[in-house]
């Protein structure tokens, strides 16, 4: 019998990414013999001033921005979407509405439901059984009252894309901000955003091969902006507190990296994902693909498992060395499962087996082999554990078979 | 990856008794499946002496849920209905070593299959008594629900009062914004709003003369005693040395797997009450202590 190849195989990139060595190689310097302060009038401070600066250009170019100037350094994707939606609502406290998705990140959805606690009307466009939103409903929402339109550009669970080029030439036709948080699409897909009315757009080094506690925001030359942080004059007075420099210049190295590899992103990934994809759902019945197959990211596959729970899953797939996560209740103390699926109406039985693989260039066919390989025993083992599934398949009415008193 | 105990990845991974039992004359079915598990439990009951002998489960859930249902068909094969009946959830957490707070609902949820287990055998109809809400305390396991009806039924206004009913915030105190907004809301229902209560005064450290510390420590101990005995423990205090005070655990928080969180409660009350720093060492009470015998 041979043994168990147990190498680990990643596969939560959407989580977060291995930081790139040249990154982390990058970045040693700057905790030690270049630890000035870039703020600083001596030599010290200004070899630093320097390299942030270098670091912004790298990013302006991922982003296809026209400005380096247009590219805030924050401590992530959170404080990013957070200072867009508290600046747009500071800036115009005339309108008291925003405009957002019920299937965005909790960086955007758990502020938006405070802001409503004090007072702000939110609307949430709501998405179809693929994830997609309805523009009609999008369109009759704009008006003078409202502050932002905030919508992610990509979906962190399914890699669904939202068309929000689209959205955002509305929303400045209609005389409103448009922020997107755009955490997972950076570094997957093309972007040129000066040839966009897009006027913020949040980013994070970690999900692009950079450094954690580190992100941006891209602010629109123009776009009217309240710091959330006030303090010393850091980032042009538009974010206050020295900065996280050894980060930043890690994530100006991942960002050129990005751009780097931006093709095989879209070939090599985009071949890999697709391949599990066909390989998963050959081999296991009763399983299909969340969100919108024909328009995502090229790296996230996104897979329900009928009957079977998800966290059950993720233990027995780590058991044998694969990472991945779930929409299930389970895996995050909550109660419920991910609000992603309930938003597409996806039914509960099979909500809580969602399995969401995110790959990344640094993953190969091999690793895909063996997770075709892996899951769908996996699975089989599972469903005979479940009350729901008899001998070769679902029993006959399933929800009516087994219809326990719920608790 | 939730901080699972051998013994619940071993049942897991190995589940005892699972599948179907064609020849069972009690089934209890229970779950949430919004919560993302359903457990049904299958029995053979000897209608000569109502003694289980053989049981087998089924279920939807997490790693957890699964290993509990493993768990309880072990621990009720061989026991009578009426016995069986007497197994608690924690009973069933034990036999698994623990689990993480946000995963005790699924030990509630085996001893519940059994409950409707039973009843299904005697021909009755069983009936859940137990709505679950959002976990608000993760240090003592208590949900949005359970803190709302306790709230009402008490006519509770302070998050220090829904503590001392429910345990709930009396841990980390990282809940106490979401057990404010839950009494905000109860309040509201009853035409009140909810305000916080004053800061309390800031104790001058280093007045207190040796006896008035000794009686500060004995009230915060006998104010900590009545949550404990709730759990079937307790806690005595057994000598205090400058800024050590040692207490002893008894009862179910001797060797508990909250013991750590139990003492840091104390700790911190001990801290805010005596104005100074100090540390509180469980200690066993049989050894009596000579002062050098003391831990260092």
């Amino acid at each position: 019998m041979s043994i168990p190849n147990l190498t680990p195989i990643y596969l939560d990139n959407n989580a977060t990414t291995r930081c790139a060595p040249e990154a982390v190689t990058a970045m040693l310097p700057y905790f030690t013999e270049q630890f000035g302060n870039p703020s600083s009038m001596h030599s010290f401070g200004a070899k630093v001033g320097h390299a942030v600066k270098a670091a912004r250009t790298s990013l302006q170019k991922l982003l296809g921005a026209e400005f380096d100037s247009e590219i805030i350094y924050t401590a992530g994707g959170t404080e990013a979407d957070n200072t867009a939606i508290l600046s747009a609502l500071k800036a115009n406290p005339e309108r008291k509405e925003i405009i957002t998705t019920t299937v965005e990140h909790h960086a955007v959805l758990h502020l938006c439901d405070q802001l409503e606690k004090e007072g702000y009307t939110i609307h949430k466009l709501k998405v179809d059984g693929k994830g997609r939103l309805d523009l009609n409903e999008y369109a009759k929402l704009l008006s003078d009252k409202v502050a932002l339109v905030s919508v992610m550009w990509a979906n962190n669970e399914t890699g669904t894309f939202f068309p929000v080029v689209k959205m955002a030439e509305m929303a400045n036709a209609a005389g409103v901000l448009f922020h997107t948080d755009a955490v997972q699409a950076v570094g997957k897909i093309p972007l040129k955003l000066k040839d966009t009315a897009i006027d913020m757009l949040s980013l994070s080094g970690h999900k692009l091969h950079g450094p954690k506690g580190i992100g941006a925001l891209y602010l629109r030359r123009g776009a009217r902006f309240r710091p959330l942080l006030r303090g010393g004059g850091q980032e042009r007075g538009r974010r206050a507190g020295t900065e996280n420099v050894p980060a930043i210049i890690g994530m100006g190295v991942a960002a050129q990296l990005a751009l780097e590899h931006m093709e095989m992103e879209n070939t090599y990934v985009r071949a890999l994902r697709d391949k599990l994809q066909a390989g998963i759902l050959a081999a296991v019945p009763h399983a299909f693909v969340t969100g919108n197959p024909d328009d995502r990211l090229p790296n996230t596959l996104n897979v329900a498992f009928e009957y079977v729970e998800g966290e059950a899953i993720l233990m027995l797939l780590n058991k044998q060395g694969i990472a991945a996560s779930s929409g299930s209740a389970c895996t995050s103390g909550s109660l419920e499962p991910s609000h992603v699926m309930r938003a597409m109406g996806i039914p509960y039985t099979a909500a809580h087996g969602t399995i969401r693989f995110s790959l990344s260039h640094e993953n190969t066919e091999a690793e895909m082999d063996r997770v075709i390989a892996a899951v769908p025993s996996i699975i089989a083992q599972l469903r005979k554990l479940s009350p729901y599934w008899g001998e070769n398949g679902p029993v006959t009415d399933p929800e009516k078979a087994f219809a326990p008193t719920y608790a | 990856m939730w901080d699972y105990s051998e013994t619940v990845k071993e049942h897991f991974y190995n589940p005892r008794n699972a599948g179907a039992l064609p020849d069972a004359n009690a089934i209890g079915e229970v779950g949430s499946i919004s919560c993302g598990d359903a457990l049904r439990l299958m029995l053979k009951v000897d209608p000569g002496n109502e003694t289980i002998t053989d049981a087998s489960f089924q279920t939807f859930g997490c790693g957890s849920a699964i290993a509990s249902s493993s768990a309880l068909t072990e621990i009720i094969k061989g026991k009578t209905l009426d016995q069986a009946l007497e197994v608690s959830n924690q009973d069933i957490a034990d036999f698994l070593g623990g689990l993480p707070p946000e995963k005790m609902h699924c030990s509630v949820m085996g001893r519940e299959a059994l409950q409707s287990a039973v009843a299904n055998y005697r021909g009755e109809v069983w009936s859940d008594d137990h709505e679950e809400g959002a976990l608000i305390c993760k240090c003592f396991a208590v949900d949005a629900v359970m803190i709302e009806e306790t709230i009402r039924a008490n006519n509770l206004c302070s998050v220090e009062q829904v503590t001392n009913y429910t345990k709930a915030g009396g841990g980390c105190s990282s809940c106490h914004e979401g057990i404010e907004e839950i009494l905000a809301k109860v309040l509201a229902e009853r035409g009140e709003s909810f305000t916080a209560a004053p800061p309390p005064e800031k104790k001058v450290p280093g007045k207190l003369t040796t006896l008035e510390r000794i009686r500060k420590i004995e009230q915060v101990i006998e104010k900590a005693r009545p949550n404990l005995q709730r759990d079937h423990g307790d806690i005595e205090l057994v000598d205090v040395d400058g800024k050590t005070i040692y207490v002893s655990m008894k009862g179910a928080c001797s060797g508990c797997q909250m013991e750590a969180v139990t003492l840091g409660g104390v700790q911190a009350q001990m801290i805010e009450a005596l104005g100074e720093i100090v540390k509180v060492i469980p200690v066993k009470a049989t050894a009596k202590l000579a002062p050098n015998s003391l831990p260092a």
